[in-house]
């Protein structure tokens, strides 16, 4: 497995899979979006704004799931040193900060109607608006060191306290005791999670949302890859 | 090890502005607040044990990057990394003496401000408290900060934007803990938690303060 790491294979199995996981997620969003937004019904007391929860479900899901990946890609990185792993790791953190907007403004957009209010400090919007502020810290970071293999450390290490200090802040804001936001609605272990009319088409977005991330990063390491190829020739050609 | 938080804290002392800076910035923010927000006593003592923690935040802050920026240029840092005491040993060191040279201060003075905010009686006894067990963790922290922005030329604002969010659990801890002192209530599972924090804190970051150390001093 670790062969397709190497930075050539890397950029020889990716090309063509590259255009089938955008299409794919495509797909899924247009087929999922569509058949959420006009092929269900109306929520008997939440009416059409239900329908949010299409965006903001997958958005949110996929946002912690990007620190998770930029996580296990730093762990990578510090142990076996595959210079891929860091590129990743790089590439993942904006699509991260995109997806973690989405779920806040999306959210907002839903709790006007539902909670009489865009913003509340409620534990999960504020863990929420947390992981926003670390994806901020990782990126600054990666921008503000010249050197690459020392920014691909140093970013790791922060990745890594920053995940625990990310999961201790979820907890701490618990204290406050006032959730308006509802608990997890989506398990695996559950007979049924929500409404089967809308869980299929939500499953579908997740889904998309999966392989636009999927697609998202590696198109960044791609391009992250080409942009040092161009870096270490523009260095060979001025030692020449 | 001894010797290493001496000497930190003689330069803390003799450099100047070691020990008053901070201390003078706290007392600046916390009596810009009445001007911000009206002198209205009932409100200012609602608000006082989240704007002392927050101001002890923010002086916390101030001096974090004169931890290793000067040993940097000077080459001292390079030479305590090869000195037999191990760098994990010398990164704990830095902390406690910054430490003493900000927190400890911060928290004995912290009453004193209280009494400008009208802190509720009942709580001074948890404001202080809180400060003494939450601000060592705020030094660590910030340690494993300045280590990692110590190679940096303009690292001084990254070092916030990167410290601060990493101070949210002390902050929600500490000051739960004041405003349930405050309210009257048992403050002590904040308390207890807070000082989970500091105590984790002291057992892990000095172990990524020296491997970031490392990676800056390469």
């Amino acid at each position: 497995m670790w062969e397709y790491a190497n930075p050539k294979r890397f950029m020889g199995w990716t090309r063509p899979v590259l255009p089938w996981t955008f299409g794919l997620a495509g797909l899924c969003l247009a087929v999922g979006l569509i058949w959420g937004f006009f092929f269900t019904p109306d929520d008997f007391r939440q009416g059409s704004t239900v329908k949010i929860i299409y965006l903001h479900v997958p958005a949110a899901l996929m946002a912690i799931n990007a620190w998770i990946m930029m996580l296990v890609a730093s762990l990578i990185w510090v142990v076996r040193r595959h210079h891929v792993t860091a590129l990743a790791a790089r590439a993942a953190a904006p699509v991260g900060v995109v997806f973690t907007l989405i779920a806040l403004f999306t959210g907002g957009i839903w709790g006007q109607p539902m909670w009489g209010t865009y913003w509340a400090w409620d534990p999960r919007l504020t863990s929420f608006l947390i992981l926003f502020l670390f994806y901020l810290g990782y990126i600054a970071l990666w921008e503000a060191i010249e050197d690459p293999d020392t920014a691909a450390d140093l970013t790791s290490v922060l990745c890594m306290v920053g995940s625990v200090f990310a999961i201790l802040s979820r907890y701490a804001v618990l204290f406050w005791n006032q959730g308006l936001h509802q608990g997890a609605s989506l398990s695996l272990d559950k007979e049924e999670n929500v409404a089967d009319v809308f869980w299929f088409p939500l499953l579908v977005c997740i889904v998309g949302f999966v392989l636009l991330f999927i697609a998202l990063v590696l198109m960044r390491t791609r391009t992250e890859i080409r942009a040092r190829r161009i870096r270490a020739l523009e260095a060979r050609a001025r030692r020449a | 090890m001894i010797a290493l938080l001496l000497r930190d804290l003689r330069l803390a002392v003799r450099a100047g502005g070691g020990f008053g800076l901070g201390l003078a910035f706290f007392l600046i923010v916390v009596v810009l607040v009445p001007f911000g927000v009206g002198p209205d006593t009932a409100v200012l003592s609602r608000i006082a044990p989240g704007n002392l923690w927050v101001a002890s935040l923010l002086a916390a802050l101030l001096s974090l990057d004169r931890i290793f920026a000067l040993d940097y240029e000077d080459g001292s840092l390079a030479l305590l990394a090869t000195s037999p005491l191990p760098l994990e040993g010398a990164a704990m060191m830095k902390a406690l003496a910054h430490w003493i040279t900000t927190g400890l201060p911060l928290t004995l003075a912290a009453p004193a401000l209280g009494f400008l905010l009208s802190l509720a009686p009942e709580a001074y006894a948890y404001l202080l408290l809180s400060l003494l067990i939450g601000t060592p963790a705020l030094s660590m922290i910030g340690t494993f900060g300045a280590a990692l922005t110590v190679g940096l030329r303009r690292g001084g604002l990254l070092l916030s934007l990167l410290v601060l969010p990493l101070y949210v659990p002390t902050l929600i801890f500490g000051a739960e803990a004041v405003r349930r002192g405050a309210d009257g209530l048992d403050p002590s599972g904040a308390l207890m938690l807070m000082g989970g924090i500091t105590a984790g804190c002291f057992a892990l970051l000095p172990f990524a303060t020296s491997a970031v150390l490392r990676v800056n001093l390469r």
